[in-house]
């Protein structure tokens, strides 16, 4: 049993955003695998929730615009993710990264906008997102505006979403894809059904002799309060040899993170995982790439 | 022949196709549900509770606090009760308390309308406490004086223990001596586990009505003829004034072993006269507020010749009790017992252990019962040194090896027989052993290869320490068939099953014409004490043969008047009536039944019941070997192969037997790697839910390969031996030391999680150091 004041099934975005500034204090419940949890645990007990779970029709799909922008509907599940013909032509990293949340239903439930918009660290697409540079698509009762994802996170469970917005579209630039590989990895005490201790996405872009990296992005999850990229540790990689960046990378990231001391993990091991899954992310990432490993 | 057969689970299809009731499926419409307010400090005393506001929430019935219940104290676990006072168990539990003992203890109960109105209740009681410090740690609490936990137990010390073994004639004069003498080689060390939890999937739940001024309770238990009881005490009635209702549960291991939240209920529904109360505890609460396994420290001592034979060994364990007694004591001193007992000291062993009260979750019976601690701490001083003084560890092992024949000095408990060297050897053909030791020597590079080992042994059943009875009852069906009821409980483990082959195997009935009861009702079941200590197939398979035997006599009696001939003439063989010189079929028993229920000449409905009191034990056996791969960097493990070799005797049921190894070791794997009960400095569980309790999930086992090694035990009913528990013993040990030889690193402490291992290697300069 679940202790919900009510729920309003919403019938279409506008309508959803008119239901939230109806009822300010309501909450948005897509696919439930978070709010549901924490209506469990009592922190949401009680609370009013519009549903955006019928607005599929608008909000899921993934598809490629014609400027070959990848755009990517919230609702999408991780397994829509994970299984999209075009996020496998593009951008094969998320839908690797989507394959590692929680387990076989929750991928089935949980969708890519609800982990972006709970804002938490831990969120296994998000990083690679970040390194991608996602631009995300809100609409509130003031229309329709483009937040870069570097502006999305404002602390911890805290995102850039104003009163009554909703996220409608994650936006991936073929600039932004085009040339690049990427490999994300999570690292937790289990293969399946975990949160990760630390997550880790890295893309390269390579020179064509394959021998250099061009450029790079490198993002962590679980590394700070909220996902972030090291923009010093990438700018220090570019125009290195692949050989080189391999060298330098993990005591590059290490500097840059500042995981903290937990109970679930210490801030000494998350610094080295830092290290040494920066360098694996980057090896295999430059090897999808074509570099000779 | 049954026994020894692979029978499907006589339970398989109804468990399969969701037709199987368990106690959550059974609560009968309209209902109240009940829910436990939970202290939120973990040592003090509750001043006032105030549920006035809680009171006019709609839907709620009945709240009642700790200033409501009878001044009772009870005992909880799940022991055979003792008519000697001296030996009865430990009563420090009343239904609901004001002094409070850990983090989560129970204040307060709610009785609503349903479960919002329940936890909204809760939400709005208020408590005032008087808080006392916080004590988590057993040595701090035996000599950081205070407020002592319980009255009765003014040094938080629940029981201490000094045991030292007989000693030969030698120049010794105490085992100390021999530890100290510098012609031996010296071994000291500390190992350390970790408390854990259970993890039966089924939530621990219960639902109570009262009817024709009786109390009802259903429950998912291990034990229920001990929980009548219980609840008798708990409440202060008459026993027989309780009636306990068993179906099928989803999983116990121990936790279900103890009386948990059954008296509450019971108490519960007469506060509200008798309506159908249900109590059904979170997960979060299973965690919290249920048993768990014990995390024991143990200081080793041991001498060992030149020749390797071990000449003496001391161990002094400390076991953490938590807040309350539950089994207490009796799982460290089971623990250093089979410390002593597995291996054999030329001079003496010297075992100290001592179970102190703190202000942590009680843990109480796991699988093992204090044997995966014991076992890890043995294993691993074993290997130890074995490294230290350059002997071959399986070599060191088998040299000093409890013989047969051996007689513990202090319980009698004998080595009746052993096939342990039998499979040692099979277990190390299996994995490679000597290859492999070779192969992974002097490695070096981030990722590295290593092969472990570990052996055990564990008694069958609880004699002498605690009585050992069990009763069955057959009854024939007008068709032939007979109904077996039992007191032992099906827990998942496949019981029900192997009753129903031993029955069939002593009557002369193929399988399929026993119908097993598989509820028990404590006022229609046979008494029995129920699942634990691995005892069932041996104490209730001997009540079942007695049983078998006098059923199949009775029924040869009727037989001989049938067909005018002498009983002694006649058998049962599947299931008829034969000769029994020449085999042939003289009788069907469907027309034996029919004559017997239906006859104007002589009408007896055939049944037998008999009890069988068990005044003997023996020891199972086994070993495990493992295989890793220690990615040194990142702290993880990962097993590659590991195989349990058990002798349990002869097996009962192959097929169930492979199920049974399998899940314990799944089971040991967890205890050696990742599973760990965390608590913050105020005793409040932090990781209490299966997300942040790292059980390893499907995707985190190797192939668990379980062979056997048959030996005929000659106290067993049908040659068998224990097997429910063994399977958990020895998996974290040979992990850890094949960890040990992949790395040169040796963790003493569980569970070896990532970030233990990444610190250990730090240390050993395996990360960050030249080879980093």
């Amino acid at each position: 049993m679940y202790d919900i004041g009510n729920i309003y099934s919403a019938k279409s975005v506008p309508d959803a955003i008119s239901a939230l500034q109806a009822d300010p204090t309501a909450l948005v419940i897509a696919g439930g695998t978070d709010v549901l949890i924490k209506i469990r645990e009592g922190k949401y007990a009680g609370r009013n929730l519009v549903s955006i779970h019928e607005l599929r029709q608008e909000l899921e799909g993934v598809s490629l615009s014609s400027d070959g922008d990848v755009e990517i509907g919230p609702l999408t599940t991780f397994r829509g993710c994970t299984y999209s013909e075009v996020i496998r032509a593009t951008v094969p990293v998320l839908g690797q990264a989507a394959d590692t949340a929680g387990g076989p239903q929750l991928r089935a439930a949980g969708t890519l906008g609800g982990n972006l918009c709970n804002g938490i660290t831990s969120a296994d697409t998000a990083s690679t997102q970040m390194a991608l540079g996602a631009i995300l698509r809100v609409q509130g009762p003031g229309g329709v505006r483009e937040i870069p994802i570097d502006e999305w996170y404002q602390g911890v469970g805290k995102v850039a979403l104003g009163p009554a917005e909703l996220l409608v579209k994650i936006i991936i630039p073929k600039s932004h894809y085009e040339g690049w590989t990427g490999h994300y990895i999570k690292y937790a005490m289990r293969n399946a059904m975990d949160i990760a201790t630390l997550g880790v996405s890295c893309l390269v872009k390579l020179s064509p002799d394959k021998q250099t990296v061009s450029d790079l992005r490198l993002a962590f999850g679980v590394a700070g309060p909220v996902p972030f990229r090291c923009t010093q540790a990438e700018q220090d990689m570019a125009g290195l040899s692949v050989a080189e960046a391999a060298r330098q990378i993990g005591p590059a990231a290490r500097k840059e993170v500042n995981p903290r001391d937990s109970w679930r993990a210490s801030r000494a091991f998350r610094l080295q995982l830092a290290q040494e899954l920066s360098q694996r992310a980057f090896l295999e990432a430059a090897r999808k790439g074509g570099a000779a490993l | 022949m049954e026994v020894g057969k692979r029978l499907s689970r006589v339970d398989a299809p109804d468990k399969v196709t969701g037709r199987a009731k368990y106690t959550g499926d059974l609560v009968p419409r309209p209902h109240l549900v009940a829910k436990v307010l939970h202290s939120t400090i973990a040592n003090g005393r509750v001043k006032a509770i105030r549920t006035g506001k809680a009171q006019a929430i709609p839907g709620v019935v009945k709240i009642v606090t700790c200033f409501d219940v009878p001044d009772i104290q009870f005992p909880t676990p799940g022991h055979p009760w003792s008519v000697e006072k001296a030996h009865q168990d430990v009563s420090d539990r009343r239904l609901l308390t004001d002094r409070v003992r850990f983090y989560g203890d129970d204040i307060a109960a709610v009785v609503a309308e349903d479960e919002i109105s329940a936890a909204r209740a809760l939400g709005a009681i208020e408590v005032d406490y008087e808080e006392y410090p916080v004590v988590t740690d057993p040595e701090v609490s035996m000599t950081a004086g205070g407020e002592s936990i319980h009255a009765e137990c003014p040094d938080n010390v629940l029981a201490s223990m000094d045991v030292r073994t007989p000693m030969p004639e030698s120049d010794f004069k105490t085992v100390e001596e021999v530890l100290d003498c510098p012609s031996y080689h010296q071994f000291r060390g500390h190992y350390q586990t970790q408390q854990v939890q259970h993890c039966h999937i089924e939530s621990a739940l219960s639902y109570a009505y009262m009817e024709s001024g009786r109390i009802v309770v259903v429950s998912s238990t291990q034990i229920p003829h001990i929980v009548r009881r219980v609840i008798g005490q708990a409440l202060g009635i008459p026993w027989g004034d309780v009636r306990v209702i068993k179906p099928y549960i989803g999983g116990g291991f121990g936790n279900k072993q103890d009386v948990l939240y059954e008296p509450l209920n019971a108490y519960l529904s007469k506060a509200v006269g008798g309506r159908c109360v249900k109590l059904e505890l979170t997960r979060e609460e299973v965690f919290q507020c249920t048993r768990s396994r014990h995390a024991i420290s143990f200081d080793v001592a041991a001498a060992v010749d030149g020749d390797g034979n071990l000449m003496a060994r001391s161990v002094r364990a400390l076991s953490n009790q938590g807040a309350y007694a539950s089994h207490g004591h009796a799982i460290v001193a089971n623990a250093v017992t089979a410390f002593r007992q597995l291996y054999q000291d030329q001079l003496g062993c010297h075992a100290q252990a001592r179970t102190v009260y703190t202000n942590l979750p009680s843990p109480g019976a796991m699988r093992g019962y204090g044997i995966p601690q014991s076992n890890f701490a043995l294993e691993s001083m074993m290997e130890d040194i074995a490294r230290a003084f350059d002997l071959d560890p399986y070599e060191f092992r088998l040299q000093n090896l409890m013989p047969p024949g051996y007689v513990d000095p202090f319980n009698g408990i004998t080595c009746h027989s052993t096939a342990l060297r039998e499979c040692m050897a099979k277990g190390a053909q299996f994995i490679g052993w000597k290859a492999l030791r070779e192969k992974y020597q002097n490695q070096t590079g981030p990722v590295r290869r290593g092969v472990g080992m570990a052996v055990f042994s564990y008694k069958t059943g609880v004699w002498p320490i605690s009585l050992e009875t069990a009763a069955a009852r057959m009854v024939l069906n007008q068709d032939g068939s007979v109904q077996l009821q039992l007191g032992a409980t099906e827990i998942g483990q496949g019981g029900d099953t192997v009753f129903t082959q031993m029955a069939a195997e002593s009557i002369g009935f193929p399988a399929d014409r026993v119908h097993i009861v598989s509820t028990q009702d404590t006022d229609t079941a046979p008494f029995d004490t129920g699942a634990y200590a691995s005892r069932q197939t041996y104490v209730t398979g001997m009540a079942i043969k007695d049983t078998g035997a006098l059923f199949k006599s009775k029924l040869l009696d009727y037989a001989a008047e049938l067909l005018e001939r002498g009983a002694g003439e006649l058998d049962v063989r599947n299931g008829e009536i034969v000769d029994a010189g020449t085999g042939q079929e003289l009788l069907k028993l469907h027309d034996l039944a029919q004559e017997a229920f239906y006859s104007f000449r002589h009408s007896v409905h055939i049944a037998a019941e008999c009890t069988h009191q068990c005044k003997d034990n023996t020891f199972a056996f086994g070993c495990c070997f493992a295989e890793v791969e220690v990615d040194i960097p990142l702290g993880r493990v990962t097993v590659l192969r590991v195989v349990n070799v058990h002798d349990s005797g002869r097996l009962i049921n192959p097929q169930l037997a492979e199920a049974q190894v399998h899940g314990g070791m799944s089971m040991g794997l967890g205890y050696a790697l990742s599973e760990e009960m965390k608590f913050d400095e105020k005793g409040r569980l932090l990781n209490g839910n299966l997300l942040d309790y790292k059980l390893p999930t499907a995707m985190d086992h190797p192939e668990l390969t379980a062979l056997f090694v048959e030996s005929d035990d000659p106290t067993g009913p049908f040659g068998n031996k224990a097997l429910g528990e063994p399977p958990a013993i020895p998996v974290a040990p040979a992990v850890r030391n094949a960890i040990l030889q992949a790395t040169g690193v040796a963790v003493n402490t569980l569970p070896l999680s990532p970030q233990r291992l990444v610190e250990e290697f730090t240390k050993a300069g395996l990360i960050g150091g030249k080879e980093g």
